[in-house]
């Protein structure tokens, strides 16, 4: 990484750049999967920004270690790559062939230019793979990295569109849970909660546990902790939509539920509530 | 001394919680409350503490208390206007407050209690 020979790596590269570019980009498409003509435009658009930024570097830096500071820009533009990449789903080998591509035709310009002097031709090979492994582990990082705050970024979204509260009546809320429950989605579905008893004044929450796949003890515990917050909060919460098979896990598990209210089918739960709010339901003859 | 004030509607009472408590004010709150169930002969104690930020363990074994304390009196309490954040506190901290009602707000919290002595 000391060697700091690269005047013969820059020198080509300012004298060939339009060869290195049919050949980089030859050498990139030969290697892409999903090929169409926006991709192959924005391709040589990337690499054409590219090279004479690579070359402008080599020329102004005297090491090619590529943590220095005179590499900045670089590292900018391929993270600019990287990221973009990453969004648009192309895979981890294909965003490192960005820079890999550029190897080969790089490295017959210089077995071209230094064959009289063998030795000086393979210390250069050597800096110059040393140098592009970098790059490309580099741009293998920041991919990562994007890849990683999209999920992140998806699973927060998830936790907001997974938790509605809806106003069923006056006073009565419901809230469909559907997923496992965790702390972090309890504490939301909470917040959530507490927050449209404040806002509608209600005083019965159904909590409908249809799309709950599994209940276990840590589940049941989480539903009681909201049950609980809810109650201080002074509305009263009816659990309903418990499978056959939910109801004798809970059993098993010695989970105690005799506080809540609980009902088989959200209709019957807001039956319950509709009673206890003294609202009735009555049916009339004339209208079927 | 600083005191809360304790406001009688019909055969209700009423607290207003609106400064920090400690064990001084705590004492002081049980006894005068105490003091006007017996001679204001209520039925109901409503304690409000929508003014609360925080709710400590302490209040909260506090008001569980003197719900408490009441109840040997005859007179239901009912606790009113808890902040979402504070309910979400006190169920982490494991103080569900089982002997005491609730309500939304004051409203809320007479209807109750006049359900109640029905």
């Amino acid at each position: 990484m000391s060697n700091n020979k690269t005047t013969q790596l820059e020198s080509i590269i300012s004298s060939h750049q339009a060869e290195l570019l049919d050949g980089w980009i030859a050498n990139l498409t030969s290697r892409l999967v999903r090929r169409d003509k926006s991709s192959e435009s924005e391709l040589r658009h990337q690499a054409s920004q590219f090279l004479p930024l690579l070359a402008s570097t080599l020329k102004k830096s005297t090491t090619v270690n590529t943590s220095a500071s005179d590499w900045e820009d670089i590292r900018h533009s391929l993270a600019e790559i990287s990221q973009s990449r990453a969004r648009q789903g192309f895979s981890p080998i294909e965003t490192a062939n960005f820079v890999f591509s550029l190897k080969s035709p790089l490295f017959s310009y210089l077995r071209t230019a230094l064959a009289d002097s063998p030795l000086e031709l393979s210390e250069e090979i050597a800096t110059t793979s040393t140098l592009f492994d970098d790059l490309g582990l580099y741009t293998i990082e920041v991919y990562q990295k994007a890849r990683e705050q999209i999920i992140q970024r998806q699973q927060q979204e998830l936790l907001e569109l997974s938790t509605p509260v809806v106003q069923l009546w006056k006073n009565v809320l419901a809230l469909p849970l559907i997923g496992t429950l965790d702390s972090a989605r309890t504490q939301v579905v909470m917040e959530n909660l507490l927050q449209k008893i404040v806002d509608t004044g209600a005083l019965i929450a159904i909590i409908d546990i249809t799309g709950v796949p599994t209940v276990d003890t840590l589940v049941a515990q989480h539903l009681l902790k909201t049950i609980a917050a809810a109650r201080l909060m002074g509305a009263d919460c009816i659990i309903s939509g418990i499978r056959p098979q939910i109801a004798q896990t809970i059993v098993h598990l010695g989970v105690n539920l005799e506080d809540v209210i609980t009902k088989a089918t959200l209709a019957d739960a807001f039956v319950v509530a509709l009673q206890r709010t003294g609202s009735t339901i009555s049916y009339s003859d004339n209208e079927r | 001394m600083e005191r809360i004030p304790i406001l009688r509607m019909g055969r209700l009472l009423l607290v207003t919680i609106q400064v920090d408590m400690h064990d001084r004010l705590a004492m002081t709150l049980q006894d005068d409350l105490t003091n006007r169930i017996v001679t204001d002969r209520a039925t109901g104690v409503l304690i409000d503490i929508s003014a609360l930020d925080i709710v400590d363990s302490f209040i909260g074994r506090m008001i569980s208390n003197t719900a408490a304390m009441a109840k040997i009196l005859d007179a239901r309490t009912v606790l009113v206007g808890m902040q979402p954040a504070v309910a979400i506190t006190l169920v982490e901290l494991g103080l569900t407050l089982e002997g005491v009602s609730t309500a939304l707000n004051v409203e809320l919290g007479i209807k109750l209690l006049e359900k109640g002595n029905r």
